[in-house]
Formats: C-alpha cells, structure tokens, sequence
C-alpha cells in the first residue's frame, strides 16, 4: 500500500491547527473523507498539528465506530439490526446484501463495498433502514445493494400528524423551512421579544412555562438556565445535544430536517438568557442530512444578522459551531458529548460538579435537547400562562412522540401531554398493521419500560406514567404485536448496550456484556438454573451503581419484562 | 478557608467532619471500612469501580464514597442490602472477566462479600497474549482490571510520557500504545510508574515474570543482559 499524500490534508489541518485538542474530531472527520479511512501517518499528522498525543489520538479513533483505522470499501453501507427494523426483516437485508456483495466481489463486477451492522440510524418510521455513504436509504428484505446505491439522493420522509402541530407546524412537507418562510411565518419574533426583555425576565418566563428537559431526564429548563447565569466563570456556553441516538426515535432528525431556524432561534434566546457567547450545535454522526440543513440554516441566520456580532441590532452577540460526533450513543449523555467536543473520549464525568457551573472546557454551560430548545420559542410567543394551557398541570406543553413498529402509520406524532397510549397508538398510529393483536410496547426506547395492554389507558404524562411504573425518556413507542418473539426484542437492546458502553465504570462495562450473553442464550432456547437471579443481580446493580445513565437504564427494559413476563426467562413448565 | 463543619451520620454513628472530606474519608475517621478497587490516594479519583459505592438518603442512586463529599444532615449507609448486592456482583462479575490470581485485596473482598467466582459459568474473558516487547516489564492484560491507574501515572497524574490510552470501548477496551506500537518505538521513559500502581499483576518487571516462569538467574541475566548493553550503549553515544 502506497504512502497517503499528507499534502491533500494540510489546508483543512492549518485551518484547524489553532484549535489545537477540541478540533480533533473534525480533523479526523476531514482526514477520513479524503482517505476513506485514518491511515497510521494520518493519524500522527493530525496528533502533531493538534499537538496531542499519539496514544490519545488513538483512543480517540478507537472510540467512535464510524472511524477506521483499517481501509474500508468504496461504498460503506450500515444496516440497522435494532428492534424497530429487526421486525421489518432487517436481519434478511443484511444477509442479502452480504451474500450479493460476495458474490460480486468474486466475479470482480464490483467496486469494494463494507457492509457493517449499525445501531438505531433514526429512520424506525422506514424500517429497515439502511445508510449507504451516509445517506439514508429504505430497503425492502429483496433489495440488492446495487439497487439500494441507485436509491439515494431522496431523504426518506417522516409522517408527521397529530392532535397539535405546535412545534411540527412546519414540518412533515418534505421540504426544509427557509428562513425566508420560517420569518414569513412569524418566526424569529420570540428571539425580538427576548432581546426586548431583562435575561432574568427570560429566565422567569421559562421557569413559569414548565418546561423540563425533552432529552430523557425531565429537568426543569428554567433552573438550569438560571443556575449557569448565575454561576461563576466565563465565557459561559451552551449546547445543543443533537446526539439523539435512542432506539426508536428520530422527532430531533425531523426537527433539524424540516424546520432547523425553529431550533436556532431557542437556542439564541437560551444564550441570551445565560450571557453567552458561543454555541455548540452537536449533531450525531449518521445525521449527515441534517447536519448540511443545520449548516445551512446557520448560514441564513448570520447573513440576516440572527447569528454574529449586535443580534438585531443589540449589545447582544453570539454564534454557533456545528460538531459532528462519529458513532457513540454515549455521546447524548451530556458530559461524554462535553468530552467529545473537546476532542477526547466519549467518557463521561462524574456528577456533581454539574454543567451549569462545570460545563464545556469547564465552564458553566447549559446544555438542551433540540426538542426543548424548539419549545423556546413557543413559549415566549403564546407566554407561560397560554402555554401551560397545554398538556397536564404536571406536565405543560406540546410533546412529540416517535412511533414505530408493528403500527399501521409509524411517524412522528405531536400530542398535549396527557393524551392516552390507546389513542396514540390506535387513533393516531391506526392501530396495529395487521390483524395480530397487540402484545407490548416498549416507551422510551431501549434505556425504557415495557408496557402491556394493561397499560393501554395510561395518560402519557411525566405523573401518569410514573405512577404506571413506566418512563417517558424521549418519547419513543415502539410497538410488538403477538406474535413477535420478545426474547429477540430483549437480545437486541442488550446487545445495544454492550455496544455502546463506553467501558469506564464496572457496572455497565462487564454488565451490559453479561446481560447480553444471557439473553442471547435464552434467545437459543437455553436455560441454566438461576438465570432469572442472575438477570436481577446485573440489571439492579447497573441501575443502583452505574456512573451515568447510560449503565443506570441498561436494564431497565430487561427488568420491566421480568416482572411482567417472567415466563420468557425460563423452560417451558411441562403441561 | 476554615468552613464550619456538617454533621451527618454513617451506619448509625453520628459524625461531624469537614464539608471537603469524601464519604471514604470520613468513614475511616471513625474506623468504617469502605472496600475500594481503582482508587489510589495518589492518582485522580474517577469513581469507575464502583465497588466503594454507599446508600446516601437523599440520592436516588448508590454514590462513590471515594469522591462524593459528605453532607449536611444525610444518613449513609455502608453496608445495606442493596450496596452489597452491589459489591457482590461487581466482584462476581471481575472474577468472570479477568485473571484476579494475582490480586490478592480483591479475592479477599470477593471472598468477604460471599462473591461466587463461578457465578457467571459461559461468559466472554478478557484473555489476550502477554506482550513482551521491552526489556523492562510485561503487559498481561488477562489480568488487566481496567482501573486507569497506568494511564493516569504515564499522563497527568505523574509523569507526562502519554506513551498509553485505550484502544476499543465497553467490554473490549484495553490499554494500548499508538496502534498498537512495541512500547520502545512510543513516548515511554520506562520510570516504572505504571507497573507500581498495577493492583493486579497486570503489569510486571520482566525479571521478576522470567523467574516466575522458572529461569535460573544466570539464566534471566543472560536472557536481559544483551538488551541492558544495549541500553547503556544508546546512553554512552548521547555523552
């Protein structure tokens, strides 16, 4: 193998050189781009520039599945083996695909291709999903790989319905809002009236909406927004976690695709509010569509002075630097993607100190969720007392849900909180798509619970659903029907979880690797003695002992079926 | 700063100990004994083993004593049932992972939280060849616990080579050097920092694991002194 030509990657490294550590991922995106992999001399190019070192530039490498160090096919295609897709063949798309690409490699009609297995890409709606280059792409269990190549170009697009269409108002048309039709729309007035008021009033107006956190872990956005402002130290950041990597849900991908400036203009107003001045917009590393609307959008809002220096003409100033992450679940945990941003390992911190006063590059950063941020401006338009109008007392406002499985229309659903898992499901979702009744659905996604038809009249409320044992997490519904085989469902969210474990505390480290190797026999009909009790013992010590949340939920949907279906981890009872 | 000191009470024992003191700290005060596996009193504390974890009232889950301060008004409880399920399977789950013969605290703590080193009878172990690729010491990460002591002292901790980090994640990971490099061809100094924070054998002198595999010592001199010449020579240029 000849040397690779350095030479082609000095200009972005001399761009990026200043940076130094934080630029590292984007280095490393820019060098595989070229090369089609990170060579070894690369790799040492990029550590001298960046002035790292070598052993961390390769723990860096290593970390992130979408990176190689070893050279790859012309074509990269990534099929996801998650439940959603798994119940649409996905299994026989990757058989096929790989048995075609074989048998075209032998007879040399073929470019080189790599086909890898992939987590939950965020296409659950266009099950199976596949990415081909980067592009999203749908397959049917037939497809050949040459085919699916002469597929993309098209973004797949979402459903997009609903008993509100708040925050999905212009989305689900299959185009990206402009700014030219996000400002004709009204938008960008939020962000007018926020640079009107004092940041405090701002602040106020958040904590009087009660609006918490959309990522998963529910917390109140005004504190979190007033802490950072009143924390110590500068600059201050903030953060949009764009990461969304959650089996079964994709309402983050549809709000970038369709009406990114929604999701700018929240996370502007979030600057204001904290003082400050720069902004990251971290996206995960299979969204490269959204990441280009992103791009784009952030363009349009500097050119009309949205973003930059005096905001609309104010003593206000801030913009935004879109990263990209490169294959890493743990990178939606706030302070791995802090990690990540600064150029290391998706490891991450232990908590307290917090983010709003230990935050990016140890600074107070408030770090959102896209569906929060895109809440924002909906808040300060309708004001708090309008908007809690919406949904539940407990739970005020607009929510989306990511519906997918065996539903007759997966898409993206906006709802008040409150509304019932029956009517979602079956009003909304069309009920189930065949005749088969409906036996489980699993909320939350992978780090959720299970629930069964007795939960089918639970309000879907942050209250409701904790006092049914269940969580909301992300708004995942993914849905089995009858006579879907749970084992298999188990099998691969613990597989997920072995695979994206980042490796740093014990628990989930050697925990999600145990679960998986139980689960993965009693997917095979094998059973030993204790099995249950080891399940319980695994799954109870991630949840109490783990460092962050990744570990603290691996288990959770494992638990949740032990409890209702304690039958599946053990032989049949002879009649 | 003086800061007025919190009382809080530890299985039962009413204690008043400065805010700044960890959990771990405060327990040893009054001669609790919390177990601990990663942590080493020189190197950064990173709570990654978990084994020291307790049961504080006002948190939902176990917290680390080895980083978690002490507090106003809060009960710990270092011993409850769910902290040692905790311990127990975190052992349980060591033993069916890596080659503990050689650490002898933590068969001790398996031994002392009942932990059934067969617990765990079909899993996956961590079992890859000893690498012999220095004079100085070898790398047996069969035995290798994952506690980031070695990659702590080779960086910031100690002494600034940044000769290893980490290849692969989760249940793959392992210590590394630049893809993989024979430790000579990296930024190691060879102080021997990393192998005197190895809790488990992991890391060794390459003389003490020649004798161990039962060369005499004309043997092991004959076997090392080549190399140790050729050392001196490098060094003898440099003058």
């Amino acid at each position: 193998m000849s040397a690779p030509d350095l030479a082609l990657l000095q200009p972005v490294l001399s761009e990026l050189a200043p940076q130094g550590r934080t630029a590292l991922l984007p280095a490393l995106h820019a060098a595989q781009d070229l090369y089609g992999y990170i060579p070894e001399p690369v790799a040492e190019e990029i550590a001298r520039t960046l002035r790292i070192p070598l052993a961390d530039v390769f723990g860096v490498l290593e970390f992130y599945a979408l990176f190689h160090t070893e050279p790859v096919g012309k074509v990269i295609i990534h099929v996801c083996n998650d439940p959603a897709c798994a119940l649409a063949g996905a299994d026989t798309v990757l058989k096929q695909l790989s048995r075609h690409a074989e048998y075209a490699l032998e007879t040399g009609e073929l470019v080189s291709v790599t086909i890898e297995q992939a987590p939950c890409l965020g296409l659950c709606d266009h099950a199976p999903a596949l990415l081909i280059q980067n592009t999203p792409a749908t397959a049917s269990p037939e497809s050949t790989w040459q085919e699916l190549v002469a597929k993309t170009g098209r973004r797949p697009q979402t459903h997009v319905d609903g008993d509100l269409r708040l925050l999905t108002k212009r989305c689900g048309s299959g185009q990206t809002t402009s700014l030219e039709a996000y400002l004709a729309d009204g938008g960008y007035t939020a962000l007018k009236k926020a640079l009107a008021m004092s940041s405090t009033s701002v602040i106020e107006e958040i904590k009087a909406s009660g609006l918490v956190g959309r990522g998963g872990a529910a917390f109140p956005t005004g504190l979190k927004w007033e802490s950072a402002a009143q924390a110590q130290g500068s600059p201050k950041y903030v953060v949009c976690n764009a990461d969304e990597a959650e089996p079964g849900t994709f309402k983050d991908r549809v709000l970038m695709e369709d009406d990114p400036h929604q999701i700018l203009e929240g996370m502007i107003i979030s600057a204001y509010a904290i003082g400050a001045e720069k902004g990251y917009f971290y996206i995960r590393g299979e969204y490269l569509n959204a990441y280009h609307t992103i791009q784009r959008a952030v363009e349009e809002a500097r050119t009309a002075n949205l973003l930059g220096a005096h905001i609309l003409g104010s003593d206000f100033s801030f913009d935004i630097e879109i990263r990209r992450g490169a294959g890493a679940y743990i990178c939606g945990e706030e302070t791995a993607l802090f990690e990540s941003i600064e150029g290391k390992r998706g490891f991450p911190r232990v908590k307290p100190p917090f983010p709003t006063t230990h935050g990016l590059f140890g600074k107070p950063t408030v770090i959102n969720n896209v569906e929060t941020l895109a809440n924002v401006p909906l808040i300060l338009n309708l004001g708090a007392k309008e908007y809690r109008k919406i949904g539940t007392e407990k739970s005020p406002g607009p929510k989306l849900f990511c519906l997918s499985g065996d539903v007759h229309q997966p898409g993206l659903y906006e709802v008040p909180f409150g509304v019932t898992l029956r009517h979602l499901i079956f009003d909304l979702g069309g009920g189930l798509r065949s005749d088969v009744p409906f036996q489980a659905a699993l909320i939350g996604g992978a780090a959720g619970t299970f629930a069964t038809s007795d939960h089918l009249d639970t309000p879907l409320s942050f209250e409701g659903l904790r006092s049914a044992g269940l969580t909301l997490g992300s708004g995942v519904i993914t849905v089995f029907d009858a006579q879907r085989d749970l084992r298999d469902v188990l099998y691969r969210l613990a597989r997920f979880f072995a695979e994206e474990s980042c490796g740093k505390c014990y628990p989930c480290q050697i925990g999600t690797q145990r679960q998986y190797e139980i689960l993965a026999r009693l997917r095979n009909g094998q059973f030993l003695p204790g099995d249950i009790e080891r399940l319980q013992d695994v799954g109870w010590t991630m949840t109490d002992a783990s460092l962050c949340g990744l570990g603290q939920t691996a288990a959770s949907a494992i638990l949740s079926a032990l409890k209702y279906w304690p039958h599946l981890f053990q032989p049949a009872q002879p009649a | 700063m003086e800061s007025s000191p919190v009382t809080l009470t530890i299985d039962g024992q009413t204690i008043q100990a400065n805010p700044n003191t960890t959990i771990l700290e405060a327990a040893q005060q009054v001669g609790i004994e919390i177990p601990t596996i990663c942590y080493h009193e020189h190197c950064t504390a990173n709570a990654l083993c978990r084994i020291c974890v307790v049961e504080v009232s006002n948190a939902r889950a176990l917290v680390p004593a080895c980083i978690a301060n002490v507090q106003e008004g809060v009960v710990v409880q270092t011993h409850s049932a769910r902290v040692q399920r905790a311990r127990r399977t975190i052992l349980e789950m060591l033993h069916s992972s890596v080659d503990l013969s050689e650490a002898p605290e933590i068969l001790a703590m398996a031994k002392n939280y009942n932990a059934d080193p067969q617990r765990f009878p079909d899993a996956q172990r961590r079992e890859p060849p000893v690498i012999d690729d220095n004079p100085m010491y070898i790398r047996d990460y069969a035995k290798c616990i994952l506690c980031w002591r070695c990659v702590q002292v080779c960086a910031e901790d100690a002494q600034y080579t940044y000769a290893i980090n980490f290849s692969g994640r989760g249940y793959e990971t392992q210590i590394s050097t630049f893809f993989h490099h024979a430790m000579p061809e990296t930024t190691c100094v060879f102080c021997g920092q990393c192998v005197g924070v190895c809790p488990t054998g992991a890391l060794k002198p390459k003389r003490e694991w020649l004798l161990e595999q039962g060369h005499n010592p004309e043997t092991i001199m004959q076997l090392t002194r080549s190399e140790r010449r050729g050392k001196k020579r490098r060094a003898n240029l440099t003058v």
